[in-house]
């Protein structure tokens, strides 16, 4: 199926969860935090939220700044 | 006001605690992460500045190139109280997102407040960072706003829950030094939390200028990183803060248009 990832378009595998999502694309996720159709998914929440056709993820982390 | 550790080196000011939301920091210097040359220059400086709070920014992990090194391998967030920012962002909204998922990232609840007005200038938008403040505060951030150096606005930010301001010097990254300290100082007599001189220092002497004249901390990022040396100019911040702070405590002289003698009048030859 067909998301949205951080402004890019991205195939992944259909009903794939938060969680699943993460470790497919290798990313630590004690830093990111995560935002699934402009709500913010809690940590907690990564592995019971599953994704769906045509949803947008915001997945940031910090980054040098002033 | 002084001390001295077992070594015989004088402790400066052991008795002055800085703390905001029961938050201890133990340096007046606060160092943003941007704009160095890489990571490991960054680390260096941050070193050099003696700091204990970094600031960064929040942004979209990179997909395609995950093997880029990430910032925080270089900045420990157990050693650095890490104060994520929501530069970039010009709406109230776009702010209030970016707060949220810093603070949904796990390591801290402060967050530097920033909307910016204008592209040019930098400044904020005052009325916009009141609306994001207000939202924030709610949702039990700590929120330190960076704002003009407006008395009525710092006071309105503070009305609403914000521990401690942050007043420009002069525009971010302009590196002109405080343009108006007498607002500065009027900001101090009308709120009473701390207040942290956010933007626009150039060198170390606009360091011990903001902390001479009372504020509490100074943040800033381009003096260091765009100076020739950084590291070097790290080092210098760090004593402009703690000159400019001594200096406040210490009480300075009035200013006096005519002389006044510093030898005694008595016991000259020939009297």
């Amino acid at each position: 199926m067909n998301i949205t990832l951080n402004g890019e378009k991205k195939e992944v595998l259909d009903n794939i969860t938060v969680l699943g999502l993460l470790e497919v694309l290798k990313i630590q996720h004690q830093r990111v935090a995560v935002e699934l159709n402009l709500e913010i998914v809690k940590k907690d929440q990564y592995g019971a939220t599953a994704i769906r056709e045509g949803d947008s993820l915001e997945v940031v982390s910090f980054m040098a700044g002033g | 006001m002084e001390g001295w550790n077992k070594e015989g080196v004088r402790i400066i000011m052991t008795d002055d605690k800085f703390v905001i939301a029961g938050i201890e920091f133990k340096s007046r210097l606060w160092v943003g992460t941007g704009k160095y040359k890489d990571f490991a220059e960054t680390k260096k400086a941050i070193e050099a500045s003696g700091t204990d709070v970094v600031t960064v920014s929040v942004r979209r992990v990179n997909i395609i190139d995950k093997g880029k090194e990430n910032l925080l391998d270089y900045i420990d967030p157990k050693k650095y109280k890490i104060l994520p920012n929501t530069a970039g962002c010009y709406t109230a909204k776009d702010a209030i997102r970016t707060a949220m998922l810093a603070a949904e990232a796990g390591i801290t609840k402060l967050v530097k407040l920033e909307v910016i007005g204008d592209e040019k200038t930098l400044f904020p938008d005052n009325e916009a960072t009141l609306e994001a403040a207000k939202v924030l505060v709610k949702e039990g951030l700590i929120v330190l706003p960076y704002v003009s150096d407006d008395p009525i606005m710092a006071k309105k930010l503070v009305d609403i829950g914000c521990p401690a301001v942050m007043p420009l010097a002069a525009p971010i990254g302009s590196g002109l030094g405080s343009r108006n300290p007498y607002n500065l100082r009027i900001i101090m007599e009308t709120v009473k939390v701390p207040i942290i001189v956010d933007a626009g220092v150039g060198t170390a002497s606009d360091v011990a200028l903001a902390m001479e004249l009372g504020c509490d901390a100074v943040l800033l990022n381009t003096a260091i990183a765009g100076a020739k040396d950084p590291i070097a100019m790290a080092e210098a911040m760090n004593y402009g803060v703690l000159a400019g702070r001594l200096a406040y405590r210490a009480g300075r002289i009035p200013k006096k248009l005519y002389a006044t003698a510093s030898s005694p009048l008595d016991g000259m030859i020939g009297t």
